[in-house]
């Protein structure tokens, strides 16, 4: 399969997910210009005009999308309605604190999917195991946050309460955004294991003398691996999703609270920025996913990738 | 393969040998039943009103007059609990009964099409995977408006792509299958193939897909509406109540904590019963 074919799959996402925008939101009843003035504003005729006439709305909306879809190209996601700034600067300034609490969150999510699939050994365990990973699965994860920062801060007083800076403030916000995650990871993961014993390869292994841990570790996780990690890109996205209120529970700046802004206000250039950037970080982490993928299994890089994703969708 | 899922796809009837449930499962159908009544007659499970505030009573703990406590105003928070389960119970069945519905269309609809609009179809339903529903219920918000009924279409619009994808994979197997092919040579009509053979035979894994889909909607609409994107207070649904707690977890836990509690637990009682059902139709393909 060609990186070209890949590439072009990107692109179509990124380029899908601004058209469909672009429509959902010309669609929106309203006048952009009271969005950008706020209802109260008492404004004649004329400058409404000159208003639309400097924003290009008095164009037709072909001109529009092409001239907006020109502006994507040169990474001009357009200007905020109301902030008075720059979409890329707005997303931009509030982009670092998102980022940080997704990447803690992924990273506390694959350490506790692969203690608790570690952990899981014996009837009993295993029970334990997969009724916390029902429990954490099953609740909201805004709720989740809510309990930890009443138990841990309010009550032990051992993380700050609200504060966007430092480390202390930064463990809480991304626990809670982990914990869900953890318990589907390590559900796929410890299903995966399960399967990989009954492979072929797990029986030669075993004959040829390879201890069972070696097994588990070499073998076993390498094939388990590979069922989690297309999972995993998908999560990256529940993560970016969960975000949104778990920057809410803990007052947290980021990008979440721009796009609940941007969404109640009807600022309609950052949600669509933010739709559009939210497209581009989705494809690639499906494509990264999907290039780790041949690395960890071997048996796919013969296969047609067609087939691939037929035997896929057959098997789920 | 084509045996097997011949075999899985022709037995479409209950099997005959009944067993008795396991425990979780019957617990998760009495947590359900609970959740029904709760939702169509709140006033005999509790006495309190969701509405009356008490300023003498504001902010007290658990009692026994007041199981979960009140809140700022001296609202019950049981009363409110218990009121608020009719809104996340409509908002988790009629999401799911128009995504459900919505995607058996489309998915149908792409199985059985000419391979451009198949792949105009699955392209699209691409692209909308790639969102987490999460997000996409917000841009759905963004684009038709806040308020109760939004949330149902945002929901409910955000879960189509994975109903749409199954149903497509599960027509083009099913339109393969023998008897299928014998139908139409048969020259049965093609609208009857598609009532008396494709929908019966998709819908099994659907409704796996949606006993747990609305336990998903449930949560997806709570945290729409903790964002303040649907009801308003002083509405006892879930996701307002758990966003009044929230400014007074210092001093009242118990506001935040029952409701988050009452959505964890009818979302246990959904996933259970999904994972049971999907046993039992696993058990009769095999």
């Amino acid at each position: 399969m060609g990186s070209a074919v890949r590439l072009g799959g990107v692109l179509l996402v990124v380029w899908g997910a601004a058209t469909a925008g672009f429509i959902a939101l010309r669609l929106i009843p309203g006048d952009p210009v009271d969005v950008m003035l706020g209802v109260h504003a008492r404004v004649g005729e004329e400058v409404r005009a000159q208003i639309r006439e400097d924003w290009g709305l008095d164009e037709p909306p072909l001109v529009q999308y092409l001239s907006y879809l020109g502006r994507l190209l040169q990474g001009d996601l357009g200007q905020s309605y109301q902030l008075r700034s720059s979409v890329t600067d707005v997303i931009g300034g509030q982009a670092l604190p998102t980022v940080q609490l997704t990447s803690l969150a992924l990273l506390f999510a694959l350490v506790l999917a692969l203690a608790a699939a570690l952990l899981a050994r014996g009837p009993l365990a295993q029970r334990i195991v997969s009724l916390v990973e029902l429990l954490v699965i099953s609740s909201p994860t805004f709720w989740i946050g809510l309990v930890l920062l009443a138990v841990f801060s309010f009550q032990l007083g051992w993380f700050p309460v609200t504060a966007s800076e430092g480390f202390a403030s930064l463990v809480l916000p991304a626990l809670t955004l982990a914990l869900p995650v953890a318990g589907i990871i390590s559900q796929v993961l410890r299903q995966g294991l399960d399967d990989a014993e009954a492979q072929q390869f797990a029986t030669t292994a075993r004959a040829r003398g390879v201890s069972r841990a070696g097994l588990v570790l070499r073998h076993s996780f390498r094939h388990a691996g590979a069922d989690s990690l297309t999972l995993t890109g998908y999560l990256v996205g529940s993560l970016l999703g969960g975000a949104v209120l778990v920057e809410t529970v803990f007052a947290r700046q980021g990008l979440g609270g721009v796009a609940i802004r941007a969404i109640i206000g009807r600022d309609i250039p950052v949600v669509l920025g933010i739709i559009v950037v939210a497209a581009i970080v989705f494809a690639l982490i499906n494509l990264i996913v999907d290039l780790t993928y041949r690395v960890l299994d071997p048996r796919l890089r013969v296969l047609d990738p067609r087939l691939r994703v037929v035997a896929h969708e057959v098997a789920a | 393969m084509s045996k097997e899922i011949d075999a899985g796809v022709v037995a479409a009837r209950p099997s005959s040998g009944r067993r008795v449930p396991p425990a979780g499962v019957l617990a998760a159908a009495l947590m359900l039943a609970l959740l029904v009544l709760a939702a169509l007659f709140p006033w005999l499970v509790t006495a309190a009103s969701p509405l009356q505030t008490d300023a003498t009573a504001a902010l007290q703990g658990p009692s026994a007059a007041h199981p979960f406590g009140t809140d700022q105003s001296g609202r019950d928070v049981f009363a409110r609990v218990i009121y608020g389960a009719r809104y996340s119970l409509a908002v988790g069945l009629g999401a799911t009964a128009l995504a459900l519905g919505a995607g058996l269309i489309i998915g149908i609809t792409a199985g059985l099409a000419p391979r451009f609009l198949d792949g105009a179809l699955s392209r699209t339903i691409d692209v909308l995977m790639a969102f987490p529903e999460f997000l996409l219920a917000l841009v759905v918000i963004a684009v038709i408006g806040t308020g109760e009924v939004s949330i149902v279409f945002a929901v409910a619009l955000a879960a189509i792509p994975a109903y749409a994808r199954v149903a497509r994979i599960q027509t083009m197997v099913v339109s393969r299958a023998g008897y299928v092919r014998a139908a139409r040579s048969l020259g049965v009509h093609p609208f009857a193939v598609v009532a008396r053979h494709i929908i019966p035979n998709t819908l099994g894994p659907l409704r796996v897909m949606a006993t747990i889909g609305v336990g998903t909607a449930i949560v997806s609409a709570a945290g729409l509406s903790f964002l303040g994107l649907g009801p308003q207070p002083p509405t006892p649904e879930w996701g307002v109540i758990l966003s009044e707690g929230r400014n007074f977890l210092a001093t009242a836990w118990w506001i935040a904590v029952f409701p988050g509690l009452a959505i964890t637990a009818a979302v246990v009682a959904l996933s259970t019963l999904g994972r049971y059902l999907r046993l039992r139709s696993a058990g009769r393909e095999s």
